[in-house]
């Protein structure tokens, strides 16, 4: 079982490895308010595609958990579910929850 | 001691896919194929796995268990696809949608997920096979070209997706070979296609292998977005 504050780590992580990866500094603070995509973003879309995999790779390399974030339900939804930090954790969490329901078969 | 290099190749079971893993084992890397069945050989080196390269979820697995087992991916080889040799005025709608599933969007979920792994190490060859019957507008292969130069498109867009990673992808093309995939087209046609060619013969699992070996070699991490017919074809 993941929890909510092993996925804000990560995702916290992530942010900053992919910010530095642009060459861009850490934002002041990283809050689960702290605006992912969209007006006021931290980061651009490609930024965005690094986040999320990094993500990704963190949570199998941390946790053994495979996932993939960007699935046709969280593209299409009405509102980005990689909008903010809180948001990307929660859609992080409900991905790992329905990945164990697939896999219990 | 250099790091073991791990080579994952789609469509192993039986002939390209086989004889490059097999080729690619013995050389020492770490082979990991699949294909929708057992592979029915072993090799040291090389480890199989059942997985349908349309399956989304079992692809995301596979490659999963590759991260976890080895930390790394250095070479994709997209292999694995089917083919149909039907005249388009006889080819139902779910033998079509079924080549796209396998040859685009199965080349498409490895490459996804494998490039994923590839760009923590910020270097990667991908190699998506495509056919020279495209190029050549062979009647009686229309959906299964259309999906091969649909593979190209894709590969060719991937290679500037991804090549901030420091990852490459380019697409092949053989000559035909005879191998199952093609022991229903009648000779007279296959006689007919190598007749076309600038090099009047039938390719080889060897011309694979020396194909393949130029994509990943080191020198090669300027060749990206490329596709390399063989026998003239361009």
């Amino acid at each position: 079982m993941v929890e909510k504050q092993a996925v804000l780590d990560i995702i916290s992580a992530a942010l900053k490895e992919t910010l530095d990866q642009q060459g861009l500094p850490p934002p002041a603070s990283i809050t689960e308010d702290t605006v992912l995509v969209g007006k006021d973003a931290t980061l651009d879309s490609l930024g965005v595609v690094s986040l999320i995999v990094e993500v990704e790779q963190a949570l199998e390399q941390q946790h053994q958990v495979a996932v993939t974030l960007a699935s046709d339900k969280a593209m299409s939804a009405k509102n980005s579910p990689f909008r903010t930090v809180g948001v990307l954790a929660e859609h992080v969490l409900e991905t790992i929850k329905e990945e164990e329901e697939a896999a219990r078969g | 001691m250099a790091e073991e290099r791990v080579v994952l190749i789609t469509g192993s079971r039986k002939g390209i896919g086989k004889h490059l893993a097999q080729t690619y084992a013995k050389r020492g890397f770490k082979v990991e194929g699949c294909s929708r069945g057992d592979a029915g050989w072993e090799a040291e080196n090389y480890t199989h796995a059942n997985v349908d390269v349309a399956d989304e979820r079992a692809v995301k697995l596979w490659i999963s268990g590759i991260s976890r087992k080895h930390q790394r991916i250095d070479v994709v080889i997209n292999n694995a696809a089917i083919a149909t040799m039907n005249h388009v005025l006889l080819t139902p709608a779910a033998t079509a949608n079924r080549m796209f599933e396998v040859n685009v969007t199965g080349t498409m979920l490895v490459c996804r997920d494998a490039a994923k792994v590839m760009m923590r190490k910020k270097h990667g060859r991908i190699i998506n096979f495509t056919t020279i019957v495209a190029p050549i507008a062979l009647a009686g292969e229309a959906i299964y070209a259309a999906s091969k130069s649909a593979v190209v498109t894709l590969t060719r867009i991937l290679a500037f997706e991804l090549g901030q990673w420091g990852i490459t992808c380019n697409s092949f093309g053989a000559t035909p070979i005879l191998t199952d995939m093609i022991k229903g087209v009648p000779q007279a046609k296959v006689d007919a296609v190598v007749n076309t060619l600038a090099i009047k013969r039938l390719g080889t699992y060897e011309d694979c292998t020396n194909v393949c070996d130029f994509f990943i070699a080191p020198g090669s991490d300027n060749i990206t977005g490329q596709v390399l017919y063989l026998g003239g074809i361009s």
